[in-house]
């Protein structure tokens, strides 16, 4: 099967290439073949969000052509995904570039709903020997509707110990451009997240996300904890010591 | 009182709400009691998206078809022997509900609880012309009787207070002299309650659902005081939003335990009380005379637009009970009688953006509250178009912000430019990443904001697609 893999803009700027490359190793370990284009930029989620709309139609339509050859186009973040599925509601009123949307929102899947809805797969092999907590990620549950396939995938990586996230269903605060317009409401959220991965004793807070775990991250490492960041991809692609 | 609350700015307003300890707790204890319940009795319906579904269909053909049914339920009120008035604008209805308390020489006006009699600022226009008006919600009297404190949640207005400040407030204004239990303190207030009920001439209430079909008006509360206030006193009046409607009695009924459910977690709430016109020969209660005052306040400028399911709202607070933004800052800090998520969209709709500018930006947009909505409002969505609004048609938006979306709308759209960008970044973050050695973050602009309370990753240089690219060649196979 042949995957094209859209990185991500924090995957490819901001983060180091381990959440790309597992991503990559992954995905051929389940035999597809992944083309990575080169052209790829950003969902133009940050000018959508903050209302910038035109701005964020001129990255899309570059978006568009930049993934119209793939056949599946997968992502490390939920919520990138779900801003390429708002495509077509943001060209609703452009019959043409609506329709080469709907293309594009309909081949794209998260990855840990690609392996398991499209790949039909739910034990990637992977081991990690690890007390772990996972954040569920809103845009991921709420707007993408996907909820069980990351439960499912870690359920079965051998060597975790998994403890639930108290009040896992709440924002982290990220929120995109939120995080640094509203700072102050956005570190008391944040604040309250890293207070509820602390109770559960994990070593590891596992995300399906960057933007949430840039953030939850970020404050967890200027507060000093050691509570270490994984992206899933990451995890999936642990093999052991 | 009118929409908005308050004078400060409303970053002093979050910093106030942030900095209140009391608070926070109160609402976090309420959030979580709240919302448990809600699910809870969510959950015994078996089929809640199919319920929801159906709200929002109910929903939605009413205000599609609003002036039928408003025409429907003015007339059945008026063929029965009541009065219905349609108020275009707060000054209006104040106006003619002054009038009819005129008329009738009364003072003593005991009032149920209604958002939007607060919205209108009706009990200030009836002080003025020297009524004495007497809440009597449990939660609006507390408020009242403490200087007229603004409620901070649409359904549990004093949530802010706990019972030592209550004991206090009772004990400043009404020589109360028990102890701060919570039985003894709903005991004094019955018993100062009940003089107000027997002596007013005029009761006043909100109206949950207006029935078109039967020309009614439905109540819904837990103390039985909007039902007191309806029987004793001889003249009636209501005052409602003018979306406030159902068809019939079926629709009611679903909605009406949407709304208990959705608000508080009951089935029914211990009175659902429904008033069809006057007192009739042989009736032992009701009121002589009864006046509706239907109230648009900008409603009809928001019918028809892309914000119309905003209009959908049954009041029952299920968005502000989910929202991680309330959670943290609570409902004085937006400024407006309607706070959270409902409030952030509704109140820039009633009462303009000057004030309210910065409301749709009080979100990370998690959309809790779209999918807490018994009515399936789309309340994240609403939120992004206020701020597409606030770019493309009122210029409150900073140079900086439209230089630097620009710039990104420049750079993500065109491979090279993001190419430059992304190669320089590395470096750049490195040198920011980690906060100056009083704390403070480093960088400028949002960079700044970002680095004064976390850091960032350390990027080892755009090396995925370095890596990428060596394989391709055969480097890492």
């Amino acid at each position: 099967m042949k995957v094209s893999l859209f990185l991500t803009c924090l995957a490819d700027v901001v983060y180091p290439a381990s959440v790309g490359q597992s991503t990559v190793e992954v995905l051929e370990r389940l035999g597809c073949e992944v083309d990575f284009p080169k052209k790829q930029t950003c969902c133009g989620q940050p000018a959508f969000n903050s209302g910038f709309h035109r701005e964020s139609k001129e990255v899309a339509q570059h978006m568009i052509k930049t993934f119209e050859h793939a056949e599946y186009v997968v992502s490390p973040s939920g919520s990138c995904v779900s801003m390429l599925k708002e495509y077509p509601h943001l060209f609703a009123d452009d019959p043409d570039w609506a329709d080469r949307a709907s293309q594009l929102a309909d081949k794209s899947y998260e990855l840990t709903q690609f392996i398991v809805e499209v790949l039909k797969v739910e034990d990637v092999g992977a081991e990690l020997e690890a007390n772990v907590t996972y954040h569920t990620s809103c845009h991921m549950t709420r707007l993408l509707g996907v909820r069980d396939a990351p439960m499912k995938l870690l359920a079965n990586v051998k060597g975790l110990k998994f403890t639930e996230l108290p009040n896992k269903q709440q924002c982290c605060g990220f929120g995109g451009t939120f995080s640094v317009k509203m700072v102050p409401i956005s570190e008391q959220m944040v604040n309250e997240k890293v207070e509820h991965i602390e109770e559960t004793n994990a070593d590891v807070l596992i995300g399906a996300d960057l933007g949430c775990l840039m953030n939850i991250g970020g404050r967890i490492e200027r507060q000093g904890k050691p509570v270490k960041v994984m992206h899933i991809a990451e995890v999936l692609n642990s093999q052991g010591s | 009182m009118g929409v908005r609350i308050g004078s400060e700015k409303f970053f002093d307003r979050v910093d106030k709400g942030i900095n209140n300890e009391f608070m926070r707790k109160a609402v976090v204890e309420a959030q979580t009691r709240l919302e448990g319940r809600k699910t809870k009795t969510q959950e015994e319906m078996g089929n809640w998206e199919d319920w929801r579904d159906l709200s929002e269909e109910i929903r939605q053909h009413t205000l599609d078809n609003l002036d039928f049914y408003l025409e429907q339920f003015a007339e059945n009120v008026a063929e029965q022997g009541g009065h219905v008035f349609f108020a275009e604008s707060a000054e209006e209805a104040n106006d003619y509900i002054t009038n009819v308390v005129k008329k009738k020489n009364a003072k003593n006006i005991i009032k149920s609880k209604s958002m939007v009699t607060e919205e209108i600022g009706m009990n200030e226009a009836l002080e003025e012309t020297g009524c004495n008006v007497v809440e009597s919600d449990l939660g609006e009297w507390i408020l009242q009787l403490d200087d007229h404190d603004p409620p901070s949640h649409i359904v549990v207005p004093a949530l802010h207070k706990n019972k030592e400040q209550i004991r206090e407030t009772f004990h400043e204004k009404r020589q109360y002299s028990n102890s701060s239990d919570p039985n003894e303190l709903a005991l004094f207030a019955r018993e100062q309650l009940r003089k107000d009920f027997l002596s007013a001439e005029v009761g006043i209430t909100g109206c949950n659902f207006a029935v078109a079909e039967s020309g009614s008006v439905s109540l819904v509360t837990n103390e039985g005081n909007a039902r007191l206030a309806t029987t004793l006193p001889e003249t009636q009046i209501t005052v409602m939003g003018m979306e406030r409607i159902v068809p019939t009695w079926k629709e009611l009924d679903i909605l009406v335990s949407m709304l208990c459910r959705s608000a508080v977690g009951q089935k029914l709430t211990s009175y659902i009380t429904g008033l069809t016109a006057v007192k009739e020969d042989g009736d032992v209660d009701g009121p002589e005379e009864f006046h509706v005052v239907i109230v648009d306040n900008g409603r009809s400028k928001i019918l028809g637009t892309k914000y119309q399911s905003a209009l959908q709202c049954i009041r029952c607070a299920a968005c502000i009970n989910v929202c991680p933004v309330y959670r943290h800052v609570g409902g004085h800090s937006y400024g407006s009688i309607y706070p959270g998520p409902i409030g952030a969209v509704l109140t820039p709709l009633l009462d303009g953006y000057e004030d309210h500018k910065e409301l749709p930006y009080a979100s990370s947009l998690c959309a809790a509250c779209t999918e807490a909505c018994p009515v399936k409002i789309p309340l994240h969505e609403l939120l992004v178009e206020h701020r597409k609004d606030i770019v493309e048609k009122t210029g409150k938006i900073g140079f900086a912000e439209k230089m630097a979306m620009k710039g990104y709308a420049k750079a993500a759209s065109n491979p090279n430019l993001y190419k430059m960008g992304t190669n320089m970044a590395p470096s750049y973050i490195k040198s920011i990443a980690k906060s100056e050695e009083d704390g403070k973050g480093k960088g400028v602009g949002p960079v700044k904001l970002w680095t004064n309370i976390r850091d960032l990753p350390e990027s080892d240089g755009n090396s995925f697609r370095k890596w990428f690219e060596n394989r391709s060649k055969g480097g890492d196979q």
